[in-house]
């Protein structure tokens, strides 16, 4: 073969491994680590994988948090006013954490229909809501909008 | 009476800038000498009136001018001086301003240190640059204008400067990005002034080199910054998310980094010209695009001031139109491949082209894992999120490769080398290394093989650099000599690649033996993290300018329980925003940081605590520095300074003998 042409196949071939080896481990990568997000209603419909790590977000519900007295364990249920789930966390909750504000946890259902979460995301400042919990309510908020007995002020105040 | 005249000063530079776009190129294509030396004086006045519209939004800062609108969104006459100064680009509007200051002032630099270029491609340089800045003019006067008023109804004090940004970090972490992003628009401009006129020789790479690599070194400065300052102010301890955010500013950083390798090849051996092209489009686009991410409020975050979808639509168009220009021109433009030089299956050429796959494929992995969710949330395909996990996965291995090449790659010469010399000069450093990277397994105590892999590649790398510097500067006359006699773009290479091998070793180590406790803790308690005891003596409060604080005090003692330090982490209330904020306790050494950060109250005499031990995690910022400062030294290299116009015309066929010549100025950088 000509020299020249020879020396562009090298490069050609290069750059095809290269390129072949990033989508490999790309696909491969990102069959295992893409999180979806849901919402409680749809956690309670069933809707959501169990035991896939996943993220889920909403409100976290008036009264619900129920720390353990000897750990750093805390329970508290998120809601999007239709449906809540009860979430399980180890650790330390970011400043913004509360009652009535809006968060994302990463983590996996169990069996019994409770979110163990490994990570619990606050948002940041006090004009921002995660896009997410955002449009959960929103849904939410839309569904109990159409029964006839209109819970829907609740969400009035968020 | 200022803010409108900063206004002014705005439209007038848009003025400037658009003469500046049309004239000088028009005189250029003409032939019309009169035309292009308009180039520079309009460079000058250009930058004249941004930095007056700059000093007056400064100026509207310091003096508490909240009938500006921008300044009571993001000041507060509680606000102490130096963050009022750095609030001026604390908000959007002030940050695009800043960004629009540095891009005048980038093109001022290329009109003055641009003598010795033909005017031709002076002007055309200049042109480009004068586009790209009526673009971020038009979009700061259409969308984002910093001098709007609030009038009649002017607030008696401003909503505050967001507390994450009341910080060191950020007075210098934005101007130093900034100066990254930008200056990649030179190395823009060069390659589409070279595409105009057709002249893509080896003067035209040694006329970019050194901005591209300035612009390389104050962005690796940024990058580490904003690691810096989200490791200490976020509070939690991470040095790197692999947020979107973060990786916009990632992505020029690799192609950046991919382009100042391939110029030097085509520098040195005119090959690879149109490859270097492109590059030097990408990079300039990456930046485009790391900009539209970060300000368009496609992303939440702390980087993300307001979501306003006309600033989005706009940047999009303003890189589309980059783009699709840019690409248009190298289609029609990029000298067909005539390979005039040849160079062996086993040569430095090879081994830099290698460096360029493995760059570029990070690049796109990157690119990959923040856009995808982007855009599956666009076509309302579902919300999902790729975490780290993902990017460590594919980025590691990628990271690795590039080492165990680079040290490789270090030996090897131009058009040649031996294989089996290689090998034979490979054997020692390879023993060495094998043997330091045993030893670093045995101090931590533990074997993991990605520590290994990660820790050899650093170890590796830099025991090939010293290894090449120990046989360039043998002499008759002594080291001593043949150490003075390397130029300093070698040493800035040898800087660059130490500053790599640093950054290696400690992501690698940080992340595979550092220890994250997050633990209940009342006054009275200890705990151990990594081998010292951390010790709750008390809890207390403070008021600072602006905030009023509840500290803890906690005594850090190493196994022999003697103490080391005492830290006082503290959780602040910000008076104005009404936002919390953490502010971590941090015993900095060299080979670890021990780290404490208060979390929430759990009961009425506990606290959740975490502690962390995080071996060489300064190691991460140190390598960084090294980067720049290599990169710097790199470009103060006197072969910039001395070639005059004849040598450039000579150049492009004296770099083909290889420049073996002199000790390896060849090296520079790659």
């Amino acid at each position: 073969m000509h020299p020249i042409r020879k020396k562009r196949l090298t490069i050609i071939l290069f750059l095809l491994a290269g390129v072949s080896v990033a989508v490999g481990l790309t696909t491969y990568a990102l069959r295992q680590n893409i999180n979806l997000f849901y919402d409680p209603s749809q956690i309670a419909e069933g809707e959501a994988p169990v035991d896939v790590r996943i993220r889920a977000g909403g409100m976290v519900e008036e009264g619900s948090v129920i720390r353990d007295p000897e750990s750093l364990r805390v329970e508290f249920k998120v809601t999007d006013f239709t449906s809540s789930v009860l979430m399980e966390y180890t650790g330390i909750l970011p400043d913004l954490f509360a009652e009535g504000q809006g968060v994302v946890a990463m983590g996996r259902l169990d069996g019994n229909g409770r979110f163990v979460a490994d990570q619990v995301l606050a948002k940041h400042d006090e004009n921002y809501m995660s896009p997410e919990v955002k449009e959960a309510m929103d849904k939410a908020a839309g569904k109990r909008a159409a029964l006839p007995d209109g819970h829907g002020e609740a969400t009035a105040s968020y | 009476m200022y803010p409108e005249l900063g206004q002014i000063a705005l439209i007038l530079a848009l003025l400037l800038a658009v003469l500046l776009s049309v004239v000088p190129l028009v005189g250029s294509v003409a032939g019309r000498d009169q035309l292009q030396a308009f180039a520079r004086p309009l460079s000058a006045g250009m930058f004249v009136f941004v930095a007056l519209a700059f000093g007056i939004l400064t100026r509207a800062f310091v003096t508490d001018d909240f009938s500006v609108a921008y300044v009571a969104n993001n000041s507060n006459s509680m606000l102490p001086w130096y963050y009022k100064f750095s609030a001026v680009w604390g908000g959007h509007e002030g940050s695009l301003l800043l960004w629009i200051l540095m891009l005048v002032g980038w093109t001022l630099a290329v009109a003055v240190f641009s003598r010795r270029l033909p005017a031709v491609m002076v002007s055309q340089v200049l042109a480009v640059l004068g586009m790209v800045t009526v673009g971020f003019l038009l979009f700061t006067i259409i969308t984002s204008n910093p001098f709007d008023r609030t009038l009649p109804n002017v607030p008696a004090d401003g909503a505050d400067l967001n507390p994450l940004l009341q910080d060191f970090g950020l007075i210098v972490h934005p101007p130093m990005l900034y100066m990254g992003y930008v200056g990649f628009s030179v190395a823009f401009a060069f390659a589409i002034a070279a595409l105009i006129n057709g002249k893509l020789d080896a003067a035209w790479a040694r006329w970019s080199r050194p901005w591209t690599t300035v612009a390389w070194a104050f962005l690796s400065l940024g990058i580490a910054l904003g690691s810096w300052w989200a490791y200490y102010e976020l509070g939690w301890g991470g040095w790197w998310f692999w947020d979107p955010v973060e990786n916009a500013s990632l992505l020029p950083w690799l192609s950046g980094t991919a382009l100042m390798h391939s110029l030097a090849v085509t520098e040195k051996r005119g090959v690879f010209k149109s490859w270097t092209v492109l590059l030097a489009i990408v990079t300039f686009s990456l930046s485009l695009l790391g900009t539209f991410l970060v300000r368009s409020g496609v992303l939440t975050s702390v980087h993300a001031f307001a979501s306003d979808p006309d600033r989005g639509t706009f940047l999009l168009v303003l890189l589309a139109i980059t783009i699709v220009s840019s690409l248009t021109l190298y289609a029609f433009r990029a000298p067909v491949v005539h390979v005039r030089s040849r160079y062996g299956s086993l040569s430095r050429e090879i081994f830099l082209l290698l460096n360029n796959v493995l760059l570029v494929a990070a690049t796109l992995l990157v690119l990959v894992g923040t856009l995808y969710p982007l855009v599956l949330d666009y076509l309302d395909m579902g919300r999902l999120s790729i975490g780290e996990p993902f990017f460590s996965l594919t980025f590691s291995p990628l990271a690795i490769a590039a080492g165990l090449l680079l040290g490789a790659g270090i030996f090897s010469r131009w058009k040649k080398t031996d294989g089996g010399w290689l090998g034979r000069k490979l054997l020692w450093p390879l023993a060495v290394s094998v043997v330091v990277t045993a030893a670093v397994m045995v101090g931590y105590g533990e074997f993991k093989p990605w520590a290994f892999a990660g820790v050899f590649a650093a170890v590796w790398v830099s025991v090939a650099t010293f290894w090449d510097l120990w046989d360039k500067s043998g002499s008759k006359k002594g080291r001593l000599y043949g150490l003075r006699r390397q130029s300093r773009s070698y040493y800035g290479m040898v800087l660059g690649h130490l500053g790599l091998a640093i950054t290696m070793a400690g992501a690698t180590v940080v992340s595979n033996y550092g220890v994250e406790r997050d633990v209940r803790m009342s006054p009275g308690d200890t705990a151990s993290a990594g081998g010292y005891q951390v010790t709750f003596t008390e809890i207390g409060n403070r008021r600072g300018k602006n905030f009023t604080a509840e500290y803890g005090r906690f005594e850090v003692s190493d196994s022999n329980g003697r103490v080391v330090s005492t830290l006082y982490p503290e959780k602040r209330q910000y008076m104005v925003q009404r936002n919390t904020m953490t502010e971590a306790g941090i015993d900095a050494g060299l080979f670890r940081d021990v780290f404490v950060a208060i979390g929430e109250r759990v009961s009425d005499d506990a606290w959740a605590i975490r502690l962390q031990y995080k071996p060489l995690v300064r190691w991460l910022w140190l390598g960084s520095l090294f980067m720049a400062a290599g990169g710097f030294l790199a470009i103060s290299d006197r072969r910039y300074r001395i070639r005059d116009k004849v040598t450039e015309t000579q150049s492009s066929t004296a770099s083909q003998d290889g420049d073996r010549s002199r000790p390896d100025p060849a090296g520079a950088l790659s």
